[in-house]
């Protein structure tokens, strides 16, 4: 890492190459790593067991996350929509904030925080202890064996994950809006059902999960497998996971939505 | 770990994944009423201002859904908006029927409303609904209101 | 000539940037014997070794490793000649996320098609081997450090290599262990029939253990011979390392200014 470079010019200036450098190094990786499948295809195995530690060990995080949100767009929804006398549209409100916005970014906020930052340490520590180099001594690949596999995983559990945090958190919304404060139950569902759109807002929530999904797996590999073989290099590179992934994220989450929904 | 139990988990997970987009689809989602598989047929509507009517928006009939609007053009010959929509197969309309651009609620969202006549023929795939009512649009109802006013009133106040 | 050798070096020099690592290094290593790079630290032996292994290309002279030129050598091709090797890793650097016994296996797994009932027995053997059958089903986590290293040494020899590697294979083991491992690489070497390459600071257990030693210094080879010949060398280097003389030719202090302008006093040349 560069250090002490400075706010002069020519510090500004070597970092950006620094950056560039950086960035390009990543892009020649993810291509290595998308390259070398073959083996998670020849043995799904590698990818069941990834899957499990990325996606089932996030699962008790994003429900409840997905549960507590709903609940409070319920609160908040109903207040709001209340002085306008249209309560009826909770439903709308709820489902639409989630389905769109709230559901892909939360979840991949949190699956950054949970999954991101463990995958990092992992490899970083495997490297940090020579096993990465164990393996390479033993003619295997470890892009191929130890990185594909959890990308794949961490590729196929983001939407998964993004999906159950936006029907959990749909429900809360329920549990808040009918079950406790009383907004009649048929037109919350039918509100609902005539204002969501299938292809408009379902699958392009479902889009946005898979691209925030493939850049924090990616962002995480990567810092994982670049970080310096040190203490202080694994916990540097797993802060930087957290950190680079959000802003990723929310970056990103602008882009698309202006993509998506900017347009009409 | 068992191998047993980690492949349970990863089922699970991805069972419950699919599940919750399943549900988001079927339950929050409108693919229940209009999935791909009911059959349609298409009817136009000239009006003279659609207001804020947007594709896909219902079509309904006495309140209930029988289609969604497909398309909105402007008629190059009548120098109004065109509209085109898609009934479900199931509902019939005579010939006499009339559409009207209305709101649901203050703040809603547009819809078309079909109200079905006299006549014993029923309308065909293709034709063309004559009467019609345009969208109701606020400001210049809220300019008959203060213009009838003013009269009214005789004109010192604006 | 690649019949009787298993290991020649022909002048290899590598650098790093402009920092010059080895220079002009030649080595010959008959095969089924047991070699010493030895060397203090930064001096150029755990690069020698990256150089035989393939991780890392000289960019002048050569390489060859069991008659191939590694120099040559393609990814895929490195990876072919790796099947044949095994390394031993400093602190073992066993898979923490598999067991025993999945670690001693992974190699018979990637790169064969044995059944799990052959590798079953395959796995015991080797750990027996190591005298650690009793512990196929720990994880790595609840081994002593001497107790990674010999089964990293199972794992090494899974797949019966003709050339061992030892990366630094006595550091931080207590007395004990130290001398397992000494036994273990002679016994194994001679079971084996491998030749083996022992990169370590650690005297005397090497010239225990080995028949050659080669001696680097700065990147340079500035000695070679039997442990005898190296016990009873007159070289100032060697003599410092050997009988481990903390003033020498490798000096005691770190370069920096006079003792006195450093603590002021005066009659410095500094004011």
């Amino acid at each position: 890492m560069a250090t002490h470079k400075g706010f002069s010019i020519r510090g500004i200036g070597a970092r950006t190459i620094d950056s560039v450098l950086r960035l390009g190094y990543a892009t020649r990786f993810i291509a290595r790593t998308i390259a070398s499948s073959g083996t998670s295809l020849k043995r799904p195995r590698l990818v069941i067991r990834e899957l499990y530690f990325t996606g089932v060990l996030s699962l008790i995080i994003i429900l409840v996350s997905g549960l507590f949100v709903g609940m409070v767009l319920g609160y908040q929804g109903y207040y709001t929509l209340q002085t306008y006398g249209s309560e009826s549209a909770l439903g709308v409100l709820v489902a639409l904030s989630l389905v769109r916005e709230l559901g892909p970014v939360m979840a991949a906020l949190l699956f950054a925080s949970r999954a991101g930052s463990a995958m990092t340490a992992e490899i970083g520590l495997m490297k940090a202890t020579e096993q990465l180099s164990a393996m390479e001594m033993m003619a295997v690949d470890p892009i191929a064996r130890v990185v594909a596999p959890r990308f794949w995983a961490g590729f196929i559990s983001m939407p998964l994950l993004a999906a159950m945090f936006s029907a959990m958190g749909v429900f809360g919304g329920y549990l808040v809006g009918v079950v406790q404060i009383g907004v009649d139950d048929g037109s919350f569902w039918s509100q609902m059902q005539s204002a969501v759109d299938f292809h408009k807002d379902i699958m392009n929530g479902v889009i946005k999960s898979v691209v925030f999904g493939f850049a924090v797996t990616w962002i995480s590999l990567f810092e994982g497998y670049d970080a310096p073989p040190t203490a202080e290099g694994v916990s540097g590179a797993t802060t930087r996971t957290v950190v680079t992934s959000s802003l990723a994220i929310l970056a990103l989450d602008f882009l698309l939505t202006a993509f998506m929904f900017g347009g009409v | 770990m068992q191998r047993s139990t980690l492949d349970l988990w990863v089922g699970l997970f991805v069972m419950g994944g699919i599940g919750a987009l399943l549900v988001l689809a079927m339950k929050v989602g409108n693919m229940s009423s209009i999935g791909g598989g009911s059959e349609t047929y298409a009817l136009t509507a000239n009006f003279d201002n659609i207001g804020g009517l947007k594709p896909r928006a219902p079509v309904k009939s006495s309140g209930v859904v029988v289609g969604r609007v497909s398309g909105i053009t402007f008629d190059n010959e009548k120098f109004n908006a065109r509209v085109t929509l898609n009934i479900e197969k199931t509902y019939k309309f005579p010939k006499d029927t009339s559409a009207s651009i209305l709101t649901s609620g203050l703040l809603g969202e547009q819809y078309v409303g079909l109200e079905g006549g006299g006549d014993p023929v029923n309308l065909n795939a293709g034709d063309r609904i004559k009467q019609t009512q345009s969208a109701v649009v606020l400001e210049k109802l809220i300019g008959q209101f203060l213009y009838s006013k003013a009269s009214e009133g005789g004109g010192d106040k604006k | 000539m690649p019949d009787k050798n298993i290991i020649e070096i022909k002048d290899v020099s590598y650098a790093y940037g402009t920092r010059p690592i080895l220079t002009g290094i030649n080595m010959a290593i008959p095969r089924g014997s047991t070699v010493a790079i030895m060397g203090i630290s930064g001096s150029g032996k755990t690069t020698l070794l990256r150089l035989i292994a393939g991780v890392m290309k000289a960019k002048q002279g050569e390489v060859w490793v069991d008659g191939e030129r590694v120099n040559d050598l393609d990814q895929a091709g490195i990876f072919r000649m790796r099947r044949r090797l095994g390394m031993m890793f400093q602190f073992g650097a066993l898979f923490t996320d598999l067991s025993v016994f999945d670690n001693v296996a992974f190699q018979m797994r990637e790169h064969t098609d044995l059944s799990e009932p052959m590798i079953r027995d395959l796995v015991l053997m080797k750990l027996h081997a190591v005298g650690l059958r009793g512990a196929h089903q720990l994880m790595p986590s609840e081994l002593s450090g001497g107790m990674s290293r010999r089964v990293a040494l199972a794992r090494a020899i899974a797949l019966d290599p003709a050339l061992m590697l030892y990366d630094e294979p006595f550091t931080g083991l207590d007395p004990i262990a130290m001398g397992t491992i000494t036994n273990l690489i002679k016994e194994l070497n001679a079971a084996l029939g491998a030749t083996s390459i022992v990169v370590t600071h650690d005297v005397q257990e090497a010239l225990d253990v080995v028949d050659y030693v080669y001696y680097l210094s700065d990147g340079k080879m500035v000695a070679h011979g039997t442990p005898e010949v190296i016990r009873n060398s007159t070289d100032p280097l060697v003599r410092q390392f050997v009988y481990g003389e903390f003033d020498g030719p490798v000096a005691y202090q770190y370069p920096a200014k006079q003792l006195a302008d450093d603590m002021r006093l005066p009659g410095g040349a500094a004011h």
